[in-house]
């Protein structure tokens, strides 16, 4: 079973990556049975066949890069798991998407980052509200994966407010004024 | 200026820590070259022409003596002695070892230094009027807004990504000295009627490949919503900035594809949402940043010294310095001297380490323990005595920092180009010393006056040639290094670009050319006109004549046979 950092720790995970294979549209992907993360285009063709599948907690969905959280608005509660792909982890993109989907849209379920996702970002991206995150298959071995959480807590008193840290620094702690400053 | 608390060197200590594992992970193979070089990027590693080159922040351009002093002790250890001082008031060494990077971050961290987000995607360093705080014609002193902003830029979560680099810069007084409309956001620091601090917002600006000028999007967002609404615009831009094309990624095409309008209208519907949320200011926290930044203990003097002025009088040199290198103070008995990085014969912007240890021993003994960089790569003493002048100057003129040139024809803006920077058409230095070999008659550049000229060696426009008087630009034909001009570039409250005059020069040609504009200019100004005023007065065209006057016949000669 792959593997992927959930809450701070390494587990094997049975939620299954549904992408449109060459050929299928999203009215006539195979979406396979059991726990399956679809792409939004598959939710949004076929969401009344899905949607008893997203309400007993199998079926998650899976935005792409220029997906917004806009598209999920009021819909973003039903799903176990939504992920948000990176094409490319200098794509920033998904960053906002999280931001918005966590502190705007009133999502608290499984937030998974998937696509291009390595540790060096893992810090930021937590803070931005994913709490699953998902290199590809591959990308490192168990055991480099488990190192890697230790890149979670590369910084651990931010400045600014943010999914992981609601108040900024200044509204979190006394920080107090310093004596007359002299260089 | 600002000094750390525990937080603050916390992070900056867990940055450290973080590199120097990135860079054991790559040395060791496992972070490409792909992977790493965003990470490396935003610790402030290029790899470039000869060596990395390392690439230091210095916000707002605030340098504490001890800051200099390590500087000084970097260049000598680990690069070559020298290091060069940038248009974004950073310090770039281009000879620094790769693996001695994460040691000198840790050396940096020592003396509340960075390299954070000097490169990469992300919000870059942000600039600020070198004279804050000092100035007569300040309306609000920018450096607490300055350090606010830095404070919430770093290590964003967010905006580590972005389409592109982005760029901030804040202006406080009625003169603006920081070019504020060459940024992706510029900050025009305000009071209402009321006498309440606000925020004039200009987005969009930028120089680079299509140079645009920022344009307003707020004519005045209140204080406490200075972070929610920077906030809110580079949110609109990471969601929809171009990320297709790197040169059609920077915010200014986001802002000129929408119209600045429909741009400022999404901006307040984004900021609708976060408004009033947890990231607007509050008084205290405004109040414990600007503590750092209260006026020193200056003496009560009076207006005027007597053996100032008798200096002034029985030395001429010491006269043309005090004209030209030193400003009024809004504090009485006090001046603010500018340190003139633009000796003929060195690389504009470079500083050896021994000078930068002196700079810091005059910071010292006559200006607090502070300097202070300017975009035009130069350094300010902010707080000097008039009674102090003298003996500076002395010193100064002994250390080469003193060439009494500031604002004149050879101080001038000029990036590394090709001698350093791999992306160079053209080398840039060797031009700016041709103009300054050609234009070593002080009278004669007195004569001159006011005049900017800017120098790049590609279109990616770090030296600022396209807001220039006279810009140059290299530009490559058929593998062969030109040089194309422009003029009517100004920088300030006048901020134009500038036009170009016609076909490239090849570099030989660059010292008679400006030497050719120049007479253009003394021929036709009228009294009291500066060079830009004159172009803006009679369009290019004299110019252009007076330099392709030869050439444009000879076309003719050859068309008609
Ligand atoms: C040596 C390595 C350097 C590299 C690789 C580099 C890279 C770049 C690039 C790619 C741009 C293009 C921006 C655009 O597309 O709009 C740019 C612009 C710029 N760079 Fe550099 N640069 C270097 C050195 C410098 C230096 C030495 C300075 C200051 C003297 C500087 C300051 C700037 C500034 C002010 C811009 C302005 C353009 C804008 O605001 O749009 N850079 N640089
Ligand atoms: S303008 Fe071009 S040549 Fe000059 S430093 Fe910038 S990127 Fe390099």
């Amino acid at each position: 079973m792959p593997k992927l950092i959930k809450n701070g720790r390494v587990v094997s995970d049975d939620w299954q990556i549904v992408t449109l294979a060459e050929g299928e549209t999203a009215a006539n992907a195979v979406v396979p049975p059991g726990r399956v993360l679809v792409p939004l285009a598959v939710w949004q063709a076929r969401r009344e066949k899905l949607a008893g599948r997203a309400d007993t907690g199998e079926l998650g969905v899976w935005l792409n890069g220029s997906e917004g959280p806009e598209a999920l608005a009021d819909n973003a509660a039903r799903f176990a798991v939504i992920g948000i792909d990176f094409p490319k982890f200098t794509d920033g993109r998904g960053y906002s998407t999280a931001t918005l989907l966590r502190t705007r849209y009133g999502y608290s379920g499984e937030l998974r980052a998937i696509g291009d996702v390595l540790r060096d970002q893992f810090n930021y991206l937590t803070r931005c509200g994913f709490d699953a995150l998902q290199p590809r298959a591959g990308r490192y071995t168990d055991e480099q994966l488990e190192a890697a959480t230790a890149s979670l807590a590369d910084f651990t008193v931010p400045y600014q407010a943010s999914v992981t840290h609601p108040q900024p620094l200044f509204r979190r702690v006394a920080r107090g004024i310093p004596p007359q400053v002299k260089s | 200026m600002y000094r750390y608390d525990d937080y603050d060197q916390q992070l900056l200590d867990e940055r450290v820590v973080q590199f120097r594992d990135q860079m054991r992970r790559h040395l060791a193979g496992e972070l490409s070259d792909d992977e790493f070089r965003p990470l490396r990027l935003q610790n402030g590693l290029y790899i470039q022409r000869h060596a990395p080159m390392f690439r230091i922040s210095v916000p707002y351009g605030h340098l504490a003596s001890r800051q200099l002093r390590k500087l000084a002790h970097l260049a000598r250890t680990y690069d070559r002695g020298y290091a060069h001082f940038t248009t974004r008031t950073n310090v770039q060494f281009n000879w620094s070892p790769l693996e001695a990077i994460p040691d000198m971050l840790g050396e940096l961290a020592t003396v509340q230094m960075h390299a954070n987000q000097t490169s990469g995607n992300d919000i870059r360093n942000i600039t600020a009027d070198a004279f804050a705080g000092v100035a007569a014609d300040e309306i609000v002193d920018p450096r607490p807004w300055a350090e606010i902003l830095r404070q919430w830029a770093t290590y964003n979560p967010e905006f580590a990504y972005l389409p592109r680099k982005f760029k901030i810069a804040l202006n406080g007084a009625t003169e603006d000295r920081v070019v504020v409309r060459i940024y992706d956001i510029g900050l025009d620091l305000k009071r209402d009627a009321d006498g309440n601090i606000g925020f004039r917002v200009l987005v969009g600006g930028g120089l680079g490949r299509t140079p645009i000028l920022g344009e307003e999007i707020a004519s005045f967002v209140p204080w406490q919503h200075l972070v929610t609404y920077c906030e809110s615009i580079l949110r609109v831009y990471n969601r929809y900035g171009r990320r297709d094309n790197v040169w059609k990624a920077r915010i200014k095409i986001l802002v000129k594809a929408l119209g600045a309008e429909e741009f400022a209208r999404q901006v307040e519907e984004e900021w609708a949402h976060v408004k009033d949320g947890p990231n607007t200011l509050t008084e205290e926290e405004v109040q414990r940043v600007a503590a750092h930044f209260v006026d020193p203990d200056y003496e009560t003097l009076p207006e005027r010294n007597a053996l100032y002025e008798a200096q002034l009088a029985d030395s001429k040199p010491f006269a043309a310095w005090v004209k030209r290198n030193v400003r009024a103070h809004k504090v009485p008995g006090y001046a603010s001297v500018t340190l003139s990085l633009k000796k003929t014969g060195v690389a504009p912007g470079d500083i050896s380490a021994e000078q930068m240890d002196f700079v810091a021993d005059w910071a010292d003994r006559f200006s607090f323990g502070e300097a202070r960089m300017t975009h035009e790569q130069n350094v300010v003493l902010a707080d000097v005595k008039l009674s102090d002048l003298h003996t500076l100057w002395q010193l100064a003129r002994d250390a080469g920092l003193a060439t009494p040139n500031i604002g004149l024809l050879t101080d001038i803006i000029c990036c590394p180009g090709g001698d350093f920077c791999s992306l160079a058409n053209a080398k840039s230095i060797p031009i700016a010393q041709a103009i300054q070999q050609r234009f070593d008659d002080l009278d004669y550049l007195y004569d001159i006056g006011d005049i900017d000229i800017n120098i790049s060696g590609c279109m990616n426009a770090c030296g600022h040639h396209h807001v220039g008087n006279i810009g140059i630009l290299g530009v490559d034909k058929n593998g062969e290094e030109w040089y194309q001009v422009t003029i009517g570039g100004e920088q300030g409250n006048a901020t134009a670009l500038g036009k170009v005059i016609g076909p490239s020069f090849a570099r030989a040609q660059m010292a008679d050319v400006v030497e050719k504009l120049i007479e253009t200019y003394i021929e036709y100004r009228h009294e009291d006109e500066r060079f830009v005023d004159t172009v803006h007065r009679l369009g290019i065209e004299p110019f252009k004549q007076r330099v392709y006057g030869g050439e444009v016949q000879k076309q003719r000669k050859v068309a008609h046979a």
